[in-house]
Formats: structure tokens, C-alpha cells, sequence
């Protein structure tokens, strides 16, 4: 076994093996603290699990490729909301009344292009500008959701499609539609940075940016594709979400982007960038919901739900850091 | 290839930076992108007073002085852990516990004795992410994101979830920090203004705030000058936990009772202050000075916009805007060039 290896194997495995920790953990414990007769390991509630992980795993995705790109993006929640408004209102548009059912991929389309354009406008601003992502999407994150308000001021958006909402209540081979947009959704992204030319640049852009400008790779257009991508990825999960409840307030989604960062770091994206993988982001939602459920489960307060996801995202830090720490390289200080 | 290097010796970058105009740091340019802070600050106000008389009022300045004195305290500390090069994103949620402590002490144990305690409180979660931070060497994002939630998910499980109220509100002192006045100013004002400039002289003209730009600016030159890193971030993250529980003892003073979630969301609206006075991301620059700017831009950008009859959310997408032209101006002038240096 080469040196390492060792180390390699338990970062990559970490976060499903802390999954199958939290599932027997919560399934003993449940034994004994649930109030509720029903195992915590059936399979409705795991199936209820991945559909309930569907709308912020669509967009820790996104958010995956963005970070190994070296770069963040803080407007997802308000790109989300934005996309909801857009897609609940255009339904009712007079333009379309007569189409009937035929509405529905109008509005999906309409929002998600609402979402691709939020996402141009900021990997261009990124791009041209050279002004840190942070900094950009900080400001866009006020911005967009300043627009979601200007759209219909303080009221919620409401229109409730019963074809929709039947296609987004439908279960295909015994998964929830909003599984089957996660499930492919990750298998796309996993091909894209995985098996072509723009993934494998998105990882050297993160990895060593100047190295990647001297080795001839265009780093502004990568970087703007991949807020493309996070942009329609956001309006995707507002679409999936949005098609079944038919409402939406002009704060939803806000602190989505700290839930979706939490999730991408839980699985094991380096913020700095050029490492990563879709798969254990994937890993990271499901800890996250698997988290909630259980400790709910087990009958604790849901308040204490935020205080223990944020302690191990603290934890998972330390831990990384103890197995990456290079011997003595380190600066004594 | 003696005429691929004659044309390259010739004309020195221009077959790349076609599109990147020069960019004069001298003359009214470079003042502009130098100075454009204070340059807007200027335009703001004189374009919201011609809109309305009402704006220069110094009941009206008055007023939202007093509105930003909340987020402006908190500025301050962040100002501290941005210039040593980290961020805090938790002073929100921080700020949400703090309120609700005081508020809750305040019946159980008096005022007098509530004040000190929460700060106690408040402290030591300061001083256990300047530990994570400085001593542990973990990056503050994340930190400082996990420590959000965890402080959220702290003040839930200490209120129970459920609103928290002083029982007397008119037979209190406690309510001199928000709502009386001192000399005809609000002590929410003068709180800040305390803060303020002891944080400013602190930050300006003690070894600590030379230490300070020094971490922030190249740590590891730091270290080998002799600069404990470790401790001058621990204490810059202690100095932002006071910060949070003045801005705390001010909001729940002014009010008497809280929400569990009255900071949520202001980590943000803290940081676009921040970075509006001009300090970098990466550390190393800002000063107290230009936060206590930035802090008023937004404010009277708010006043401003409601003052001529718009929404309160129109405010988002200028501040928006502000946000992006303010630091792109100020990396420009730095980089001498007003396009990013990406293909």
C-alpha cells in the first residue's frame, strides 16, 4: 500500500461512512427515544428523505463545481426565489391563457432562463471585472432579491397547477420526480467534470489559476459557464420544488446558500478549490437531511438541529486538516 | 521567429491585452477610483437632498445615524478580523443571542448584573472561534459559517424557540442604551461613536493595530518579524464578540423584547459595509474611518430612497450596484487597469 492511501481512502469515504454511523445511531437510539412505533430505517421515510434533500442538493451541486473552480456563489437563495416568481407568475400571463396544460413547459422555460441569466450576469461581472466571486455574489444576493421583491412587492406568488402539482407528487419505479431530477442531475454534472475538456479545466483553473492562464486555458468563459450551470441548477430545484407547493414568498430561500455550502464542505470540497467531487456532495446532502430526520426521530428539540450540523462542520474542518497536514512543512508558530 | 520577437518587443503585451485600456492613476481617474468612496458618498447626498429637502434635516440625519448605529458597532469588530485577513460570519446570529440573553437575565438576575454576564457569554464564544481561527489555524469561512448555525441553533435551545420579553418595561433603566438621549443625541449614537474612535485609535496608533494590518497583509512575513499571528487574530475575533454584544445591548434595550432571530442575515448586510469602506477580502487594508462610511452609505441610501417615495427593497439592488462599482474601482486603480486580467 503506498503512502497515503490510507488517508486518501478515509477522506473520499469519509462522508458516507458517516452517513451509515448517523443511520445506526439514530435506528438504536430510536429504539429506545422515538416516540413513534415505525423503524427509523423504513423505507417510505429514506424515500421521503431523498425527496426532501432533492431542492437544496440540486443546487450543493452546482455549488460543487463553483468551489473546485475556486470560486463561490452567495445569490443562489434569491436566484432561486427569483426563478419561483417567474415561473408561478407566467402561468397566469394573459399571453398564455389560451395554451391550457401547454403553459407549463413555457414557465419551466421561462425560469430557467431566468436562472442562466442571473448566473451569466455574475461569472461575467467575475470575469470581466476580475472582482472576487465572494464579493460579487455578496452584492448580487442583495441585488436579486431585491428584484424578487420589485416583482411583486411584499405579497407571495401564488398558482397552483393541478397537472403540475400531480407531476411533482408522481413516483416513477418508487422514487419522487424531485429524486429522479437529483439523481440525474448529479449523473450530467458528474459526467461534465469528469469526462470533459471544460470539468477537467474547471479543476486546474481551481487547482492553480495563474498556472492555468499561462497554460493557454480561457479562465473567464470556464468560470462563467459554471455560474450558468449554478444559476439553471437554482432555478431547477425552485422548479421541482415549486411545481408541487404553488407559493412562494418573497424571502424563500434565503440562507439557502449557507445550507448548500455546509452540504458541499461536509463532503469534502476544498473552498480553496481544485479538489472535489459531486458524489460526496451528493454524500453531504444526505448527512445533512439524514441529520435532521433523526434527531427529530429521536425526539430532540429541532432547534438543536443547527447547533450540532454547525459543530460538525467545525469537526469535519479539524479532522480534514489533521489528515492533510504535510508532517513538518508547517510553520511553527 | 526574429519577427515573432521583434513584433513581441515592439508592441509589449498588446497582442493580449488588446481590450484593456490604460488606466491613469493620475488625474481625475485615478482620484475617482482612489477616493470614489467618499466621491459617491458626496453625489448620493446631494442628489437625495435636491430630491428632497427633508433629507439634510438634522432630525432626519439624526435618525439614521441612530437606525445604522446597530449594524455600524458590529462593522467595527468585523473591520478588525477583515484587515487581519479572516472573516466572521456569525456575528449575526451572534448578535440574536446576545439580545436574547440580556433580555432574559434582565429578569432573572437585574440589569447590572444581566450586562456583564451577557458579554461573558459573548466573549467566550469569541474567544472559542479566535481559537479555531488563530490557534487551530482553520479556515474562518467555514468556522465562522458552522458557527452561524451552531449559535442559531444555541439561542433556540436557551429561549425555547419562543420570544423573550421584559416583564416591566416602564420600571426599567435598562432601556437607556436604545432609546434616551444624552446633550440631544441618541446613546445608540454615542455608543457607536465610542466604539468608534477608541477602535479607531486602537486600529491607527497602537502596536496591536500595526500587528493587525501586518497578519492581514503577508502572515508569514509577520511570523518571522515576531508577530504572534495566533494571538493577534484570537483577540481580533474577542474585539468583534464585544462588538456583537454592544450591538445586542443596544437593540434590546431599544426594544425590550426580541425575536430569536433579530441579527439574522445582518453577517452579510455587516460585510457589505465593510468592504463598501474600502477594506480588501484578503486583509491587510481598511480602516475604522472608512467602515463608519460605508455604514452611513447605507444608511442614508435607505433614508434616501425611502424619502422619495420608493420601496425599502429598492435599496438591495443599489447597494447591489454600489457594492460592485466600489471594489471594482478600487482593484483597478490598484491593478492600473480597468479590465480583469482573464482571458
Amino acid at each position: 500500500m503506498e503512502p497515503g492511501t490510507l488517508s486518501t481512502f478515509l477522506k473520499r469515504g469519509a462522508i458516507w461512512g458517516f452517513i451509515v454511523v448517523e443511520l445506526l445511531f439514530f435506528s438504536i437510539a430510536g429504539e429506545f427515544l422515538s416516540l413513534s412505533d415505525k423503524a427509523f430505517m423504513d423505507m417510505d421515510n429514506m424515500l421521503l428523505l431523498f425527496k426532501q434533500s432533492a431542492p437544496i442538493g440540486i443546487i450543493a451541486i452546482g455549488m460543487t463545481i463553483i468551489m473546485i473552480n475556486g470560486n463561490i456563489d452567495l445569490s443562489v437563495g434569491a436566484t432561486f426565489a427569483l426563478s419561483a416568481v417567474v415561473l408561478l407568475d407566467s402561468m397566469t400571463w394573459p399571453v398564455f391563457a389560451g395554451l391550457g396544460d401547454g403553459v407549463i413547459p413555457i414557465a419551466w422555460g421561462l425560469a430557467l432562463l431566468t436562472g442562466i441569466v442571473l448566473g451569466a450576469l455574475n461569472g461575467l461581472i467575475v470575469w470581466k471585472t476580475g472582482v472576487d466571486a465572494f464579493i460579487v455574489t455578496l452584492g448580487s444576493m442583495l441585488g436579486y432579491r431585491g428584484l424578487v421583491f420589485m416583482y411583486n412587492g411584499e405579497q407571495p406568488t401564488s398558482h397552483l397547477n393541478w397537472t403540475l402539482v400531480d407531476f411533482a407528487e408522481a413516483h416513477f419505479l418508487g422514487l419522487h420526480t424531485a429524486t429522479w431530477f437529483l439523481i440525474a442531475v448529479t449523473a450530467v454534472v458528474w459526467f461534465v467534470m469528469n469526462r470533459t475538456i471544460h470539468g477537467r479545466n474547471a479543476y486546474a483553473i481551481g487547482d492553480n489559476r495563474t498556472a492555468a492562464i499561462n497554460a493557454g486555458i480561457r479562465v473567464g468563459p470556464h468560470m462563467m459557464i459554471n455560474f450558468m450551470i449554478i444559476g439553471f441548477l437554482a432555478s431547477l430545484s425552485a422548479v421541482v420544488f415549486y411545481s408541487e407547493s404553488g407559493s412562494v414568498n418573497p424571502n424563500d430561500g434565503e440562507l439557502y446558500e449557507l445550507w448548500v455550502i455546509t452540504a458541499v464542505v461536509l463532503g469534502g470540497t476544498k473552498l480553496t478549490g481544485g479538489a472535489g467531487s459531486v458524489l460526496s456532495t451528493l454524500g453531504g446532502v444526505i448527512a445533512i437531511q439524514l441529520l435532521r430526520k433523526g434527531l427529530g426521530h429521536i425526539g430532540a428539540d429541532t432547534e438543536t438541529v443547527n447547533l450540532v450540523i454547525g459543530l460538525i462542520l467545525i469537526a469535519v474542518l479539524f479532522l480534514d486538516r489533521q489528515l492533510n497536514l504535510k508532517g513538518k512543512q508547517e510553520l511553527r508558530i | 521567429m526574429s519577427d515573432i520577437s521583434s513584433k513581441a518587443a515592439s508592441h509589449p503585451g498588446s497582442s493580449k491585452d488588446k481590450s484593456m485600456k490604460p488606466f491613469s492613476l493620475t488625474g481625475v481617474g485615478g482620484f475617482l477610483a482612489k477616493q470614489g468612496i467618499l466621491v459617491a458618498f458626496a453625489v448620493f447626498i446631494i442628489g437625495f437632498t435636491i430630491a428632497n429637502q427633508r433629507f439634510l434635516d438634522p432630525d432626519n440625519i439624526m435618525g439614521v445615524v441612530r437606525s445604522s448605529a446597530i449594524l455600524g458597532v458590529m462593522a467595527l469588530g468585523v473591520t478588525f478580523v477583515v484587515i487581519s485577513g479572516n472573516l466572521d460570519l456569525s456575528v449575526g446570529s451572534m448578535m440574536s443571542f446576545a439580545t436574547i440573553v440580556v433580555l432574559d437575565l434582565h429578569d432573572k438576575l437585574g440589569p447590572a448584573l444581566a450586562i456583564p454576564s451577557m458579554y461573558a457569554m459573548v466573549l467566550c464564544l469569541g474567544a472559542f472561534i479566535g481559537f479555531l481561527v488563530g490557534y487551530l489555524k482553520l479556515n474562518s469561512l467555514i468556522v465562522t459559517l458552522g458557527m452561524l448555525s451552531a449559535i442559531h441553533g444555541l439561542t433556540l435551545t436557551y429561549s425555547g424557540g419562543k420570544n423573550m420579553d421584559i416583564a416591566d418595561k416602564e420600571g426599567t433603566w435598562f432601556s437607556v442604551f436604545g432609546q434616551s438621549t444624552l446633550l440631544g443625541i441618541p446613546v445608540p449614537i454615542l455608543l457607536f461613536a465610542l466604539v468608534a474612535s477608541v477602535l479607531g485609535i486602537v486600529l491607527a496608533k497602537t502596536p496591536f493595530g500595526r500587528k493587525v494590518y501586518a497578519v492581514g497583509g503577508n502572515g508569514t512575513a509577520a511570523t518571522f518579524s515576531g508577530i504572534r499571528r495566533a494571538r493577534v487574530v484570537f483577540t481580533c475575533y474577542l474585539l468583534s464578540a464585544f462588538c456583537v454584544g454592544t450591538a445586542g445591548l443596544i437593540q434590546a434595550s431599544r426594544s425590550l423584547g426580541s425575536q430569536n432571530t433579530v441579527g439574522q442575515g445582518l453577517e452579510l448586510e455587516v460585510l457589505a459595509a465593510v468592504i463598501l469602506g474600502g477594506a480588501s477580502l484578503l486583509g491587510g487594508s481598511g480602516t475604522i474611518f472608512k467602515t463608519v462610511i460605508g455604514v452611513l452609505i447605507l444608511g442614508f441610501i435607505q433614508n434616501g430612497l425611502l424619502l422619495v417615495g420608493l420601496q425599502f427593497y429598492v435599496q438591495y439592488v443599489v447597494t447591489w450596484i454600489i457594492i460592485i462599482l466600489a471594489v471594482w474601482l478600487d482593484i483597478a486603480a490598484k491593478r492600473g487597469k480597468l479590465w480583469s486580467p482573464f482571458a
